[in-house]
Protein backbone atom coordinates (compact mmCIF):
# COMPACT_ATOMS: atom_id res chain seq x y z
CA UNK A 1 0.00 0.00 0.00
CA UNK A 2 2.85 2.26 0.78
CA UNK A 3 5.72 0.46 -0.41
CA UNK A 4 7.93 3.47 -0.51
CA UNK A 5 7.62 4.20 3.31
CA UNK A 6 9.93 1.26 3.78
CA UNK A 7 12.76 3.18 4.51
CA UNK A 8 10.99 6.40 6.06
CA UNK A 9 13.38 8.06 8.33
CA UNK A 10 12.75 10.95 9.63
CA UNK A 11 15.13 13.89 10.52
CA UNK A 12 15.49 17.11 12.55
CA UNK A 13 18.38 19.67 12.14
CA UNK A 14 18.88 22.06 14.42
CA UNK A 15 14.95 22.12 14.59
CA UNK A 16 13.67 25.74 16.16
CA UNK A 17 10.61 26.69 17.66
CA UNK A 18 9.54 29.37 19.95
CA UNK A 19 11.71 28.92 22.96
CA UNK A 20 12.71 24.95 21.66
CA UNK A 21 15.78 23.62 20.23
CA UNK A 22 17.37 23.63 18.53
CA UNK A 23 16.57 20.27 17.88
CA UNK A 24 19.19 17.19 16.24
CA UNK A 25 16.84 13.82 16.10
CA UNK A 26 17.32 10.89 14.15
CA UNK A 27 14.41 8.19 13.90
CA UNK A 28 15.39 5.15 11.56
CA UNK A 29 12.65 3.32 9.90
CA UNK A 30 10.18 1.55 12.31
CA UNK A 31 11.50 3.60 15.51
CA UNK A 32 9.33 5.04 17.72
CA UNK A 33 10.97 7.91 20.19
CA UNK A 34 8.88 8.99 23.46
CA UNK A 35 8.61 12.09 24.38
CA UNK A 36 7.98 12.81 27.81
CA UNK A 37 8.88 16.48 29.84
CA UNK A 38 6.97 18.93 31.99
CA UNK A 39 3.63 20.94 30.88
CA UNK A 40 4.40 23.73 28.72
CA UNK A 41 8.06 22.90 27.94
CA UNK A 42 6.99 22.14 24.46
CA UNK A 43 6.22 19.37 23.47
CA UNK A 44 3.46 19.52 21.17
CA UNK A 45 4.93 22.91 19.36
CA UNK A 46 7.95 20.44 18.81
CA UNK A 47 5.10 18.17 17.24
CA UNK A 48 2.97 20.95 16.07
CA UNK A 49 6.91 22.52 14.34
CA UNK A 50 7.72 19.15 12.83
CA UNK A 51 4.09 18.85 11.14
CA UNK A 52 4.80 22.73 9.58
CA UNK A 53 1.82 24.10 11.44
CA UNK A 54 4.20 26.54 13.28
CA UNK A 55 7.03 29.06 12.04
CA UNK A 56 10.21 27.20 12.69
CA UNK A 57 14.18 27.30 11.57
CA UNK A 58 16.34 24.44 10.94
CA UNK A 59 14.45 21.38 9.20
CA UNK A 60 13.07 18.13 9.19
CA UNK A 61 13.48 15.86 6.08
CA UNK A 62 11.51 12.85 5.49
CA UNK A 63 13.40 10.18 2.91
CA UNK A 64 15.21 12.68 1.95
CA UNK A 65 12.86 15.04 1.25
CA UNK A 66 12.91 18.76 3.37
CA UNK A 67 9.81 20.00 4.50
CA UNK A 68 10.34 23.11 2.64
CA UNK A 69 10.64 21.83 -0.30
CA UNK A 70 7.86 20.11 -0.19
CA UNK A 71 4.11 21.03 -0.54
CA UNK A 72 2.86 21.80 2.60
CA UNK A 73 -0.56 19.75 2.04
CA UNK A 74 1.80 16.78 1.40
CA UNK A 75 4.19 17.05 4.04
CA UNK A 76 1.22 16.95 6.52
CA UNK A 77 0.00 14.23 4.85
CA UNK A 78 3.09 12.06 4.99
CA UNK A 79 3.90 13.09 8.66
CA UNK A 80 0.64 12.74 10.13
CA UNK A 81 0.43 14.46 13.32
CA UNK A 82 -2.53 13.44 16.51
CA UNK A 83 -3.07 16.49 18.50
CA UNK A 84 -4.35 15.86 21.89
CA UNK A 85 -7.19 16.99 21.45
CA UNK A 86 -9.10 15.82 18.15
CA UNK A 87 -11.35 18.00 16.12
CA UNK A 88 -14.41 17.26 13.75
CA UNK A 89 -16.14 19.62 11.29
CA UNK A 90 -18.90 17.03 9.40
CA UNK A 91 -22.27 16.01 11.03
CA UNK A 92 -21.35 12.20 11.01
CA UNK A 93 -18.62 10.24 11.45
CA UNK A 94 -18.43 8.67 8.43
CA UNK A 95 -18.01 11.99 6.18
CA UNK A 96 -14.38 12.11 7.60
CA UNK A 97 -13.05 9.06 6.53
CA UNK A 98 -12.06 9.06 2.73
CA UNK A 99 -10.96 5.46 3.01
CA UNK A 100 -12.08 3.63 6.09
CA UNK A 101 -10.60 0.45 6.95
CA UNK A 102 -13.19 -1.51 8.98
CA UNK A 103 -10.57 -4.02 10.12
CA UNK A 104 -9.10 -1.39 12.30
CA UNK A 105 -12.34 0.34 13.04
CA UNK A 106 -13.02 -3.23 14.72
CA UNK A 107 -9.64 -3.77 16.01
CA UNK A 108 -10.18 -0.21 18.47
CA UNK A 109 -13.68 -1.87 19.46
CA UNK A 110 -16.26 -0.02 17.29
CA UNK A 111 -18.95 -1.83 15.21
CA UNK A 112 -19.14 -0.74 11.41
CA UNK A 113 -22.38 0.93 12.18
CA UNK A 114 -19.92 3.54 13.83
CA UNK A 115 -19.75 5.80 10.84
CA UNK A 116 -23.43 6.93 10.81
CA UNK A 117 -23.18 8.42 14.36
CA UNK A 118 -23.42 11.97 14.76
CA UNK A 119 -20.01 13.90 16.56
CA UNK A 120 -22.05 15.41 19.04
CA UNK A 121 -22.88 12.17 20.45
CA UNK A 122 -19.14 10.83 20.85
CA UNK A 123 -17.35 10.40 24.16
CA UNK A 124 -14.03 12.50 24.88
CA UNK A 125 -12.08 8.85 24.70
CA UNK A 126 -14.36 7.79 21.02
CA UNK A 127 -13.36 11.28 19.60
CA UNK A 128 -9.22 10.41 20.47
CA UNK A 129 -9.82 6.80 19.30
CA UNK A 130 -11.34 7.60 15.73
CA UNK A 131 -9.24 10.35 15.56
CA UNK A 132 -6.27 8.17 15.24
CA UNK A 133 -8.44 5.95 12.87
CA UNK A 134 -9.06 9.18 10.93
CA UNK A 135 -5.69 9.97 10.85
CA UNK A 136 -4.15 6.13 10.22
CA UNK A 137 -7.05 5.78 7.22
CA UNK A 138 -5.06 8.59 5.56
CA UNK A 139 -1.78 6.53 5.38
CA UNK A 140 1.24 8.89 7.10
CA UNK A 141 4.82 7.30 6.45
CA UNK A 142 5.80 9.05 9.94
CA UNK A 143 3.37 9.68 13.03
CA UNK A 144 3.44 12.27 15.41
CA UNK A 145 1.66 11.42 18.48
CA UNK A 146 0.46 13.80 21.23
CA UNK A 147 -0.89 11.52 24.15
CA UNK A 148 -2.99 9.67 21.85
CA UNK A 149 -4.31 7.31 24.66
CA UNK A 150 -4.54 10.36 27.38
CA UNK A 151 -8.24 9.74 28.28
CA UNK A 152 -8.55 6.10 27.64
CA UNK A 153 -9.27 3.65 29.73
CA UNK A 154 -6.80 0.28 29.92
CA UNK A 155 -8.87 -1.90 27.73
CA UNK A 156 -8.68 1.06 25.22
CA UNK A 157 -5.10 2.00 25.83
CA UNK A 158 -4.00 -1.61 25.04
CA UNK A 159 -5.75 -1.53 21.59
CA UNK A 160 -4.27 1.76 20.84
CA UNK A 161 -1.06 0.59 21.19
CA UNK A 162 -1.68 -2.49 19.65
CA UNK A 163 -2.89 -0.58 16.60
CA UNK A 164 0.12 1.63 16.87
CA UNK A 165 2.58 -0.85 16.82
CA UNK A 166 0.85 -2.88 14.04
CA UNK A 167 0.93 0.23 11.48
CA UNK A 168 4.44 1.10 12.43
CA UNK A 169 5.79 -2.38 11.71
CA UNK A 170 3.79 -2.75 8.44
CA UNK A 171 4.69 0.84 7.19
CA UNK A 172 8.36 1.06 8.85
CA UNK A 173 6.92 4.18 10.06
CA UNK A 174 9.31 6.42 12.57
CA UNK A 175 7.26 7.64 15.62
CA UNK A 176 7.53 10.52 17.95
CA UNK A 177 5.48 9.99 20.58
CA UNK A 178 4.42 12.12 23.42
CA UNK A 179 3.63 10.65 26.88
CA UNK A 180 3.34 11.18 30.56
CA UNK A 181 2.97 7.42 31.32
CA UNK A 182 5.92 5.75 32.40
CA UNK A 183 4.83 2.02 32.02
CA UNK A 184 3.59 3.03 28.47
CA UNK A 185 7.19 4.47 27.44
CA UNK A 186 8.11 0.82 28.73
CA UNK A 187 5.74 -1.28 26.76
CA UNK A 188 6.39 1.27 23.42
CA UNK A 189 9.40 2.84 23.55
CA UNK A 190 13.04 2.22 21.77
CA UNK A 191 14.32 5.37 22.80
CA UNK A 192 12.59 8.19 25.21
CA UNK A 193 13.88 11.87 24.87
CA UNK A 194 13.23 14.42 27.71
CA UNK A 195 12.41 17.72 26.91
CA UNK A 196 13.00 20.49 29.38
CA UNK A 197 13.57 24.64 29.51
CA UNK A 198 13.23 24.12 25.40
CA UNK A 199 16.67 21.46 25.77
CA UNK A 200 15.82 17.83 24.31
CA UNK A 201 18.12 15.25 25.98
CA UNK A 202 18.27 11.81 26.33
CA UNK A 203 16.08 10.20 29.29
CA UNK B 1 -41.84 71.20 -7.96
CA UNK B 2 -42.80 72.77 -4.54
CA UNK B 3 -41.11 71.79 -1.79
CA UNK B 4 -41.93 72.52 1.85
CA UNK B 5 -38.78 74.35 3.48
CA UNK B 6 -38.04 73.38 6.46
CA UNK B 7 -36.99 75.95 9.21
CA UNK B 8 -34.44 75.67 12.40
CA UNK B 9 -37.36 75.87 14.36
CA UNK B 10 -38.53 73.03 12.57
CA UNK B 11 -35.55 70.91 13.45
CA UNK B 12 -35.50 72.33 17.06
CA UNK B 13 -38.67 70.50 17.26
CA UNK B 14 -37.25 67.43 15.88
CA UNK B 15 -34.29 67.65 18.19
CA UNK B 16 -36.91 67.35 20.98
CA UNK B 17 -37.58 64.45 20.38
CA UNK B 18 -34.32 62.95 20.78
CA UNK B 19 -33.50 65.32 24.06
CA UNK B 20 -36.99 63.72 25.21
CA UNK B 21 -35.65 60.37 24.77
CA UNK B 22 -32.48 61.39 26.30
CA UNK B 23 -34.38 62.14 29.47
CA UNK B 24 -36.14 59.31 29.79
CA UNK B 25 -33.12 57.20 29.02
CA UNK B 26 -32.18 59.77 32.42
CA UNK B 27 -35.40 58.79 33.99
CA UNK B 28 -34.86 54.81 33.76
CA UNK B 29 -31.26 54.66 34.16
CA UNK B 30 -30.21 53.15 31.49
CA UNK B 31 -27.09 54.91 31.00
CA UNK B 32 -27.43 56.03 27.26
CA UNK B 33 -28.17 59.74 27.17
CA UNK B 34 -24.74 61.03 26.60
CA UNK B 35 -23.90 58.38 23.65
CA UNK B 36 -27.52 59.63 22.33
CA UNK B 37 -26.83 62.92 22.84
CA UNK B 38 -23.32 63.11 21.42
CA UNK B 39 -25.12 60.85 18.22
CA UNK B 40 -27.63 63.41 17.93
CA UNK B 41 -25.11 66.40 18.04
CA UNK B 42 -23.08 64.84 15.44
CA UNK B 43 -25.58 63.90 13.13
CA UNK B 44 -26.66 67.63 12.99
CA UNK B 45 -22.93 69.35 12.82
CA UNK B 46 -22.13 66.55 10.33
CA UNK B 47 -24.63 66.46 7.48
CA UNK B 48 -24.99 70.35 7.64
CA UNK B 49 -21.31 70.55 6.95
CA UNK B 50 -21.80 67.70 3.96
CA UNK B 51 -24.62 69.85 2.83
CA UNK B 52 -22.35 72.89 2.48
CA UNK B 53 -19.49 70.59 0.86
CA UNK B 54 -22.24 69.65 -1.80
CA UNK B 55 -23.57 73.07 -2.08
CA UNK B 56 -19.80 74.18 -3.04
CA UNK B 57 -19.35 70.57 -5.32
CA UNK B 58 -22.76 71.40 -7.28
CA UNK B 59 -21.44 75.00 -7.87
CA UNK B 60 -18.17 73.79 -8.97
CA UNK B 61 -18.82 70.40 -11.42
CA UNK B 62 -14.86 68.54 -11.77
CA UNK B 63 -13.81 65.37 -12.04
CA UNK B 64 -10.63 66.29 -9.59
CA UNK B 65 -13.17 67.48 -6.53
CA UNK B 66 -15.72 64.92 -6.93
CA UNK B 67 -12.98 62.37 -6.87
CA UNK B 68 -11.41 64.12 -3.92
CA UNK B 69 -14.35 63.75 -1.94
CA UNK B 70 -15.17 60.22 -2.97
CA UNK B 71 -12.09 59.32 -1.46
CA UNK B 72 -12.30 61.50 1.74
CA UNK B 73 -15.61 58.64 1.69
CA UNK B 74 -13.78 55.61 1.13
CA UNK B 75 -11.37 56.76 3.64
CA UNK B 76 -13.94 57.16 6.36
CA UNK B 77 -16.17 53.92 5.43
CA UNK B 78 -12.80 51.88 4.97
CA UNK B 79 -12.16 53.00 8.79
CA UNK B 80 -15.98 52.40 9.89
CA UNK B 81 -15.97 49.22 9.01
CA UNK B 82 -12.64 48.44 10.69
CA UNK B 83 -13.96 49.57 13.85
CA UNK B 84 -16.88 47.34 13.20
CA UNK B 85 -14.60 44.51 13.78
CA UNK B 86 -13.83 42.37 16.82
CA UNK B 87 -11.05 40.55 15.93
CA UNK B 88 -9.02 42.28 13.19
CA UNK B 89 -5.95 42.15 11.18
CA UNK B 90 -3.30 43.39 12.60
CA UNK B 91 -1.26 46.33 11.01
CA UNK B 92 -2.19 47.70 7.42
CA UNK B 93 -3.93 44.44 6.64
CA UNK B 94 -6.91 45.26 9.62
CA UNK B 95 -7.54 48.92 7.16
CA UNK B 96 -6.30 48.02 4.14
CA UNK B 97 -8.65 44.69 3.21
CA UNK B 98 -12.19 46.40 3.94
CA UNK B 99 -10.70 49.47 1.82
CA UNK B 100 -9.18 48.13 -1.35
CA UNK B 101 -12.52 45.68 -1.55
CA UNK B 102 -14.95 47.97 -1.09
CA UNK B 103 -12.51 50.71 -3.49
CA UNK B 104 -12.85 47.81 -5.86
CA UNK B 105 -16.89 46.98 -5.30
CA UNK B 106 -18.26 50.37 -4.60
CA UNK B 107 -16.45 52.62 -7.18
CA UNK B 108 -16.75 50.31 -10.38
CA UNK B 109 -20.30 49.72 -9.79
CA UNK B 110 -20.65 53.18 -9.31
CA UNK B 111 -18.98 54.26 -12.27
CA UNK B 112 -20.85 51.29 -14.39
CA UNK B 113 -24.30 52.92 -13.23
CA UNK B 114 -23.02 56.81 -14.20
CA UNK B 115 -21.93 56.03 -17.31
CA UNK B 116 -24.13 53.07 -18.75
CA UNK B 117 -27.09 53.58 -16.86
CA UNK B 118 -27.95 57.35 -15.54
CA UNK B 119 -25.71 58.13 -18.92
CA UNK B 120 -26.28 62.06 -17.49
CA UNK B 121 -22.91 64.33 -19.05
CA UNK B 122 -20.86 64.88 -17.91
CA UNK B 123 -21.19 60.97 -15.80
CA UNK B 124 -19.58 62.61 -13.16
CA UNK B 125 -21.99 64.72 -12.51
CA UNK B 126 -21.57 65.42 -8.78
CA UNK B 127 -25.66 65.06 -7.93
CA UNK B 128 -25.95 61.65 -9.33
CA UNK B 129 -22.03 60.81 -8.15
CA UNK B 130 -21.76 61.61 -4.50
CA UNK B 131 -25.37 60.63 -3.20
CA UNK B 132 -25.19 56.57 -5.36
CA UNK B 133 -21.75 56.17 -3.69
CA UNK B 134 -22.96 57.35 -0.50
CA UNK B 135 -25.34 54.24 -0.61
CA UNK B 136 -23.18 52.09 -1.95
CA UNK B 137 -20.31 52.61 0.64
CA UNK B 138 -22.67 52.57 3.61
CA UNK B 139 -24.26 49.17 2.64
CA UNK B 140 -20.91 47.84 1.23
CA UNK B 141 -18.96 48.61 4.77
CA UNK B 142 -21.89 47.10 6.17
CA UNK B 143 -21.42 43.69 4.68
CA UNK B 144 -17.63 43.70 4.63
CA UNK B 145 -17.67 44.64 8.10
CA UNK B 146 -19.60 42.13 8.66
CA UNK B 147 -18.44 39.25 6.21
CA UNK B 148 -14.70 40.05 8.33
CA UNK B 149 -15.81 39.93 11.58
CA UNK B 150 -17.47 36.28 10.80
CA UNK B 151 -14.31 35.16 9.32
CA UNK B 152 -11.79 36.03 12.18
CA UNK B 153 -14.16 34.79 14.96
CA UNK B 154 -14.64 31.77 13.30
CA UNK B 155 -11.52 30.88 12.06
CA UNK B 156 -10.30 31.53 16.23
CA UNK B 157 -13.30 29.64 17.23
CA UNK B 158 -12.84 26.84 14.72
CA UNK B 159 -9.20 26.21 14.78
CA UNK B 160 -8.61 22.84 15.84
CA UNK B 161 -11.01 21.75 12.90
CA UNK B 162 -8.94 23.99 10.27
CA UNK B 163 -5.87 22.64 11.66
CA UNK B 164 -7.04 19.10 11.88
CA UNK B 165 -7.99 19.48 8.02
CA UNK B 166 -4.45 20.96 7.26
CA UNK B 167 -3.22 17.82 8.74
CA UNK B 168 -5.25 15.55 7.25
CA UNK B 169 -3.25 16.94 3.50
CA UNK B 170 -6.27 19.56 2.85
CA UNK B 171 -4.97 22.58 1.31
CA UNK B 172 -5.71 26.19 3.21
CA UNK B 173 -8.87 27.36 1.07
CA UNK B 174 -10.35 24.08 1.49
CA UNK B 175 -9.49 23.76 5.30
CA UNK B 176 -11.48 27.04 5.88
CA UNK B 177 -14.21 26.59 3.01
CA UNK B 178 -16.89 26.24 5.16
CA UNK B 179 -15.93 29.61 7.28
CA UNK B 180 -15.39 31.88 4.14
CA UNK B 181 -19.12 30.81 2.79
CA UNK B 182 -21.29 31.36 5.98
CA UNK B 183 -18.91 34.73 6.23
CA UNK B 184 -20.10 35.75 2.86
CA UNK B 185 -23.46 34.72 3.31
CA UNK B 186 -23.15 36.88 6.77
CA UNK B 187 -22.32 39.54 4.72
CA UNK B 188 -25.16 39.94 2.28
CA UNK B 189 -27.85 39.08 4.59
CA UNK B 190 -28.73 42.20 5.12
CA UNK B 191 -29.09 43.62 1.76
CA UNK B 192 -31.16 40.35 0.66
CA UNK B 193 -33.25 41.17 3.70
CA UNK B 194 -33.75 45.18 2.64
CA UNK B 195 -34.16 43.56 -0.92
CA UNK B 196 -37.39 41.34 0.18
CA UNK B 197 -38.69 43.89 2.81
CA UNK B 198 -38.17 46.74 0.45
CA UNK B 199 -41.99 48.32 -0.66
CA UNK B 200 -43.68 45.75 1.64
CA UNK B 201 -42.89 46.35 5.07
CA UNK B 202 -40.07 49.52 4.73
CA UNK B 203 -40.29 52.31 2.19
CA UNK B 204 -36.62 52.58 1.39
CA UNK B 205 -35.06 56.04 2.75
CA UNK B 206 -33.69 57.26 -0.81
CA UNK B 207 -37.53 56.61 -2.04
CA UNK B 208 -38.89 58.44 1.00
CA UNK B 209 -36.68 61.31 0.58
CA UNK B 210 -37.40 61.31 -3.25
CA UNK B 211 -41.27 61.45 -2.58
CA UNK B 212 -40.62 64.21 0.01
CA UNK B 213 -38.84 66.16 -2.15
CA UNK B 214 -41.92 66.20 -4.58
CA UNK B 215 -40.83 63.73 -7.02
CA UNK B 216 -43.52 61.36 -8.98
CA UNK B 217 -43.58 58.36 -6.96
CA UNK B 218 -43.00 55.65 -10.04
CA UNK B 219 -40.08 58.17 -11.16
CA UNK B 220 -38.45 57.52 -6.98
CA UNK B 221 -39.59 53.96 -7.41
CA UNK B 222 -37.28 53.24 -10.23
CA UNK B 223 -34.50 55.01 -8.77
CA UNK B 224 -34.87 52.70 -5.35
CA UNK B 225 -34.97 50.11 -7.57
CA UNK B 226 -31.60 50.81 -9.53
CA UNK B 227 -29.68 51.41 -6.31
CA UNK B 228 -31.24 48.56 -4.83
CA UNK B 229 -29.52 45.91 -7.58
CA UNK B 230 -26.62 48.37 -7.37
CA UNK B 231 -26.22 47.91 -3.63
CA UNK B 232 -26.91 44.01 -3.60
CA UNK B 233 -24.10 43.98 -6.49
CA UNK B 234 -21.66 46.22 -4.89
CA UNK B 235 -21.90 44.52 -1.18
CA UNK B 236 -21.83 41.13 -2.41
CA UNK B 237 -18.32 42.04 -4.71
CA UNK B 238 -17.00 43.72 -1.82
CA UNK B 239 -17.82 41.40 0.45
CA UNK B 240 -16.18 38.11 -1.37
CA UNK B 241 -13.31 40.27 -2.10
CA UNK B 242 -12.95 41.29 1.34
CA UNK B 243 -13.57 37.41 2.90
CA UNK B 244 -11.71 35.77 -0.13
CA UNK B 245 -8.76 38.38 0.68
CA UNK B 246 -8.90 38.09 4.44
CA UNK B 247 -8.83 34.07 4.22
CA UNK B 248 -6.03 34.02 2.37
CA UNK B 249 -4.40 36.11 4.90
CA UNK B 250 -4.77 33.72 7.45
CA UNK B 251 -2.48 31.55 6.34
CA UNK B 252 1.10 31.77 5.39
CA UNK B 253 3.47 31.09 2.31
CA UNK B 254 3.40 27.40 4.10
CA UNK B 255 -0.31 27.44 4.72
CA UNK B 256 0.01 27.75 8.31
CA UNK B 257 -2.93 29.21 10.16
CA UNK B 258 -1.59 32.36 11.55
CA UNK B 259 -3.76 33.50 14.02
CA UNK B 260 -1.37 35.49 15.41
CA UNK B 261 -1.53 37.84 12.58
CA UNK B 262 -5.25 39.19 14.02
CA UNK B 263 -5.86 41.65 17.32
CA UNK B 264 -8.25 41.09 19.51
CA UNK B 265 -9.98 44.39 19.80
CA UNK B 266 -12.37 43.51 22.81
CA UNK B 267 -15.19 45.32 21.21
Amino acid sequence: MHSEATLSRLTLHALTVRHVGPVDLDIAPGECVCLSGPSGAGKSLLLRAVADLEPHTGSAVLDGQTCHDAKPYLWRRWVGLLPAESAWWCETVGEHFEHPREDWFQALGFAPAVSEWTIARLSTGERQRLGLLRLLCNGPRALLLDEPTASLDPTAVRQVEHLIGEYRREHACPILWVTHDPAQIERVADRTLLIEDGRVEPA
Amino acid sequence: MHIQQLSSLDLGIAALLVIALAGLSLALRLGIERRLLIAGARTAVQLTLIGLVLKALFANVALVWVALMAFVMLAAAGREATARQRLRFAGFWGYGLGTLSMFISSFSVTVFALIAIISHHPWYEPQYAIPLLGMMLGNTMNGVALGLDRLTLSAREQRGAIEARLMLGHQAHEAVRTITRDAMRVGLVPIMNAMAAAGIISLPGMMTGQILAGAAPVEAVKYQILIMFMIAAGTGFATLAAVSLGSRRLFDERQRLRLDRLKDTGD
